[in-house]
């Protein structure tokens, strides 16, 4: 790695851990729970680095490290996604009366 | 630059933003949901830009990867009930930290006798962060799922040979660093920071899961950021950076919500103390009959109730909202205040409330509802102790002094729904309960509240 990317990479750390401090500041302890499991699926984005160790041209023991990587980080963006979304539809400012009923346990 | 290296770039470019935008939304539970759904399309974009823009030569792996992985994630991701929420979570920061180790030792395999040394010290800090938040999120997660037992395990010479093992890993850590042909270092310290992880998790207790979670959480994200310095990519970047920052205010924010700093936490073992005999407890507690409760919230004008994580294990939270819609049918005000470390994750509660069609209006903050209690009825605690133990605020010499609680004692009647006689996990005495306004409903949390409903509706 050169110093100039090197040096344009640490900007971009330091400018994302500054935004990333002013917009997690900003969600409602409400949503902590989804806030976390969503953080988790975007972080799954390291995904993009194991598609290319189980696909680019190396060794076999890569593309099996490889392998083991997206599957674990996709499990991470399928999931994580999935069950954000499953908790955030829970979330309802006024429930329905009647239909509410029906649901209970 | 080749045209798909450039749409690859500019596909990374897109799923940044949209990342940002998609946490922004987060704001709000009305925008948040389409927050996500950026989020989602930023993901796809960045995955068929590297597709499109990286020289794969094989599909075989990827498409197996891929597809095990969404069977896996699909399958988890509907069918986990609200309340293993803590268990999955710390799973998946398990899996996120496990994706950035391998690929870690991958490129440490294939490039690491030609990486420059910044790439390489940034690579003993993904794998590092990797493996030891790998072990250290599975014994979380077995600890919250009961596979593990929950009490913190400690032993004579344990902190030393925590900094022992510590140690260890820096050092190979260095010395791979310093010279990147010796291979045993490096996967001495994989080893070693494996059982880092294991050994960071097993004296806390249950309890005090919320902090560990988000300290993961934390990791996790570091781990991802420190990926992205070793392969250049300002995408991996930002998304590590922004999970990373975002696992570390919430520890912050639990940490403060428990009056405890993040060392007294991992070192602490707070939950194996055997408590003084606080001063302020004392006299007897007096019960109160079902009926009598009834009639105390049937003709309230305001009720505040106040769950613990004892109404989650009782599985209470439908009853609970079914009691609110009958008083609420008698017009009677209903509240519900939530203690930011009531649950086993940051913001557990509101979720298993909102899973039982409570309305999030009707949820309160600590801040937003301490000031109401003077002025309430009646407040029903439900499984919930120390967060509303008065010893904290009264009692300097309590070891919850100086944690923020519900002050459910200033209320003008408190009924507190409880199991039996017993303390909370702290082994504290709870002066709430001797007090004067104070009365006792001992019983499962769940059939309790199902004989309240039936009695309110006969009052």
């Amino acid at each position: 790695m050169n110093p100039a990317v090197l040096i344009a990479s640490i900007y971009v750390f330091a400018l994302a851990a500054f935004l990333g401090y002013q917009v997690i500041s900003r969600v409602p302890p409400l949503l902590h729970t989804p806030l976390m499991s969503a953080t988790n699926a975007i972080s799954g984005i390291s995904l993009i680095g194991s598609l290319v160790m189980a696909g680019a041209h190396f060794p076999l023991v890569a593309h099996l490290l490889g392998f083991a990587a997206v599957t674990t980080a996709t499990i991470n963006v399928v999931g994580g996604f999935l069950i954000t979304d499953r908790m955030l539809r829970m979330f309802k400012k006024r429930d329905v009366g009647t239909s509410s009923k029906v649901v209970k346990s | 630059m080749s045209p798909a290296t450039l749409l690859m770039e500019a596909t990374y470019l897109v799923a940044s933003v949209l990342f940002i935008l998609g946490l922004k939304a987060m704001s709000h539970p009305e925008s948040a949901r389409r927050g996500m759904f950026y989020a989602e399309a930023g993901m796809a974009a960045a995955i068929i830009g590297t597709l499109i823009g990286q020289h794969i030569v094989t599909w075989v792996w990827i498409v197996a990867g891929l597809l095990l992985g969404s069977a896996i994630g699909a399958w988890m991701g509907l069918t986990v009930p609200m309340t293993a929420m803590p268990q999955r979570t710390a799973l998946s920061h398990a899996f996120g930290a496990m994706a950035a180790a391998l690929v870690g030792i991958a490129e440490f395999g294939v490039h690491g006798s030609e990486m420059s040394v910044f790439t390489r010290g940034a690579l003993g800090f993904e794998v590092m962060l990797g493996a030891l938040t790998t072990t250290g999120s599975l014994i979380a997660a077995g600890k919250l799922q009961g596979v593990i037992r929950g009490a913190p395990v400690q032993f004579r010479g344990q902190q030393a040979l925590n900094l022992l093992i510590a140690l260890g890993m820096v050092g190979c850590f260095v010395a791979f660093w310093i010279n990147p042909a010796w291979l045993a270092a490096f996967y001495a310290m994989v080893g070693l920071a494996l059982a880092f992880g294991v050994m960071l998790v097993i004296p806390i207790g249950s309890a005090d899961m919320p902090v560990v979670m988000s300290l993961l959480n934390s990791y996790a994200g570091l781990a991802a950021t420190a990926t992205g310095f070793v392969l250049g990519n300002n995408v991996l970047i930002i998304a590590g950076t922004l999970d990373g920052f975002s696992g570390l205010i919430l520890s912050i924010l639990m940490c403060k919500a428990m009056n405890r700093s993040i060392t007294n936490v991992l070192f602490g073992g707070f939950g194996s103390v055997v408590a003084e005999a606080s001063s302020n407890a004392g006299g007897t507690m007096r019960e109160i009959s079902i009926d009598d409760a009834a009639v105390q919230l049937a003709y309230a004008r305001s009720v505040i109730f106040v769950p613990g994580y004892g109404l989650a294990t009782a599985q209470a939270q439908h009853v609970v909202r079914e009691l609110a819609e009958v008083l609420e049918g008698r017009g009677v005000t209903v509240k519900y205040a939530i203690h930011p470390v009531a649950g086993r994750m940051p913001g557990h509660m509101n979720v298993l409330l909102a899973e039982a069609n409570v309305s999030y209006s009707s949820l309160y903050e600590m801040e937003q509802i301490n000031p109401e209690f003077p002025s309430t009825d009646v407040v029903v605690v439900i499984g919930a102790n120390d967060v509303v133990n008065p010893d904290a605020r009264d009692n300097p010499k309590s070891l919850i002094a100086g944690m923020p609680i519900l002050e459910v004692d200033m209320a003008k009647s408190v009924i507190v729904l409880k199991r039996g006689q017993g303390r909370g996990f702290s082994g504290l005495e709870n002066p709430l309960f001797f007090k004067e306004r104070t009365r006792m409903l001992y019983g499962d949390a769940k059939s309790t509240l199902t004989q309240l409903v039936q009695a309110v509706r006969h009052v």
